[in-house]
């Protein structure tokens, strides 16, 4: 473990790709930063952040309902991710309502996770506490090369599906209203975009964890949109950010054995904003389209210029 | 220990004997009482978000304790306060307040410190070997780790916050409803805000030792929630709030102890149940006695509009 460091830079990094861990490492977390990178962009453009956590939460519940069933973790986790994200979709998309409520709902499920936690480790032999570890904080390094491909199967389809339904939903993002008055499906697009943020939370759960899945949603998003106004751009951006963490974060983590991928990945994802909040700021202008956290007094003028108003 | 009986006197009995549950019990009385009124008064200033950072911010704080040989008290007073202290000096009033939602770009700077935060714990914890099986009580509670230091600590810093929620009482309740009135007034906005943050910090603090930093929202959020279904008035809502806290910790910690389950679960789900029977029991009172006259929703001053998007 311990190559990288004592050999040429370049011998080194020969080495690491020489061990089969890190090669599927790589595979399914460039898969899995790509997508998040690119769902991402819209959880943040969309305002819908906290379904973000809503859905990691519920991941860790799901992962662990599966767990203590005896069934794949991967089962419960989509399938508690992907079906809590449409059903956020079908409740009202953005508008998720009384934030205390969905608050309170989900630090119950987050609660109804310790339960199976708790079933599933006194259920005797079958599992061990590392299992309740890998969930909420990942473990990328111990995919098999069955679960890294798959990974990135899933995580490419999805970034595929995100990129053929991209410009309508660019569009009814920005400005729901008018987007539906021209023909763009609005109420559709809704439920389908968060089936899909559910899905890329239950991808980035495998990678970084149900906790820190955060960091690789928002923080590379958050930098992007400090960088550039144009959305494409952003949207690039923003994945080109979450692979760069990613790969810089495994890299880290395999030069020095006693920092944890996931730690590495999301404080470089971190790194990453602060970096572009920080130019963002010595350039003066801020790069978002709405400038709206930009220190000023009105922290909420994208809510109050009806950019990101509920679909009328 | 003889497990659960019919005969209820003889349960809390056997529950009292032991020297850990006792801990236990004070602790959890002293936190909710703590988080049942410093909640509903966050609730009414809608820092819900600010509560839920402070609580995970704890989680790094305990760990980092844990790892240099501290106490994981001292790891979560001294994180708390400290993040209290640096959200009340951030620039702009409203980037820390605001619902859970906020808006798409402050709820992502939020996020993204939320997952460092967990991030640098999760470090902690594996730097500090063979701790991994104290990672769940930190981020979802026990019962059993209350220590007589940790409940004289938690009584100084209760019994502190509120004597100083009780002198801020008036002019915070002021600088919550109509901030704008009350700096015309001469209350001192900022500097309520601030002392009522690291306040706040403190309760997160003190709830994390009982709940985990994950859970920390059903003492500070759910109670006051549950509170604002019955009543608008804020004196009323205040204590309801501080008796449903403090009923849920008690039979939560009561039935953790006679069951095999956390008591994460029962602490969270407990509360979750008062919040939908309170929610129900508006909804019916809004339905039959809309006929009387008087004011029936008490609803504004809990379910911020801010979040609405």
């Amino acid at each position: 473990m311990t190559a990288l460091l004592a050999a040429d830079p370049v011998t080194g990094l020969a080495n690491m790709l020489g061990q089969p861990f890190v090669r599927h490492a790589l595979l399914a977390g460039t898969a899995i930063a790509l997508l998040s990178g690119l769902v991402g962009y819209f959880v943040v453009l969309r305002g819908q952040v906290f379904a973000g956590d809503a859905l990691s939460h519920v991941a860790y519940a799901g992962a662990l309902a599966a767990l203590a069933a005896g069934l794949d973790l991967r089962l419960g986790l989509f399938a508690a991710t992907v079906g809590v994200g449409v059903l956020l979709g079908l409740l009202g998309g953005r508008g998720v309502g009384d934030d205390v409520l969905i608050g309170t709902a989900f630090a119950w499920v987050l609660g109804l996770g310790v339960l199976f936690l708790s079933i599933y480790t006194s259920a005797g032999s079958n599992g061990d506490a590392t299992a309740n570890v890998n969930v909420l904080f990942g473990s990328i390094f111990s995919l098999d090369g069955g679960a890294a491909a798959t990974a990135s199967w899933v995580a490419a389809s999805l970034a595929a599906l995100l990129l053929l339904i991209a410009r309508p939903l660019l569009f009814a993002s920005i400005d729901p209203a008018v987007a539906a008055a021209r023909g763009v499906p609005v109420r559709l697009l809704g439920p389908l975009f968060l089936a899909i943020v559910g899905g890329t939370v239950g991808e980035a759960s495998q990678a970084v964890g149900a906790l820190l899945v955060f960091g690789l949603l928002a923080a590379p998003a958050a930098a992007a949109r400090r960088l550039t106004a144009d959305p494409w751009r952003a949207l690039g951006l923003a994945a080109a950010l979450a692979v760069l963490a990613v790969w810089a974060g495994l890299v880290l983590a395999y030069a020095v054995p006693a920092l944890p991928p996931s730690f590495t990945i999301v404080t470089l994802a971190a790194a990453e904003f602060a970096v572009a909040a920080g130019y963002s700021v010595l350039r003066g202008a801020p790069g978002t389209a709405d400038g709206a956290t930009a220190g000023g007094p009105e922290p909420n003028a994208n809510l109050a210029s009806g950019l990101h108003g509920p679909p009328s | 220990m003889t497990g659960f009986s019919l005969d209820l006197v003889a349960d809390v009995r056997q529950l009292l004997s032991y020297h850990f549950m006792l801990n236990a019990l004070r602790a959890g009385t002293i936190v909710a009482v703590l988080c049942g009124a410093i909640g509903y008064l966050m609730v009414l200033r809608r820092q819900s978000f600010a509560g839920h950072t402070l609580a995970v911010i704890g989680f790094p704080g305990a760990a980092g304790a844990t790892w240099l040989g501290l106490s994981t008290g001292l790891g979560y007073y001294g994180f708390c306060v400290a993040g209290a202290l640096v959200i009340a000096a951030l620039p702009g009033p409203g980037r820390l307040t605001g619902g859970l939602g906020g808006d798409g770009e402050s709820s992502a700077v939020i996020g993204t410190v939320q997952a460092f935060a967990l991030a640098c714990g999760f470090l902690f914890v594996t730097l500090y070997q063979g701790f991994l099986s104290g990672l769940t009580g930190l981020l979802f509670g026990s019962i059993t780790g209350v220590s007589d230091d940790q409940v004289l600590a938690l009584l100084a810093a209760g019994a502190g916050c509120l004597l100083v929620l009780a002198l801020l009482g008036r002019p915070l309740l002021f600088a919550s409803v109509d901030a704008e009135v009350a700096r015309a007034r001469g209350v001192p906005v900022r500097l309520v805000g601030a002392a009522f943050l690291v306040l706040l910090g403190l309760a997160a603090a003190g709830a994390s030792q009982i709940t985990g930093s994950l859970l920390v929202f059903a003492l500070l959020v759910t109670p006051a929630a549950a509170a604002g279904q019955l009543t608008a008035r804020p004196g009323r809502g205040l204590l309801l709030s501080v008796a449903i806290a403090v009923s849920v910790t008690w039979l939560g910690e009561g039935i953790a102890f006679y069951s095999p389950y956390p008591i994460g679960f029962w602490v969270t789900t407990l509360a979750f149940a008062a919040f939908c029977l309170a929610l129900g029991y508006r909804q019916a009172r809004d339905r039959w006695g809309s006929s009387r006259a008087g004011s029936r929703r008490p609803a504004p001053a809990v379910s911020p509009a801010g979040s609405e998007r």
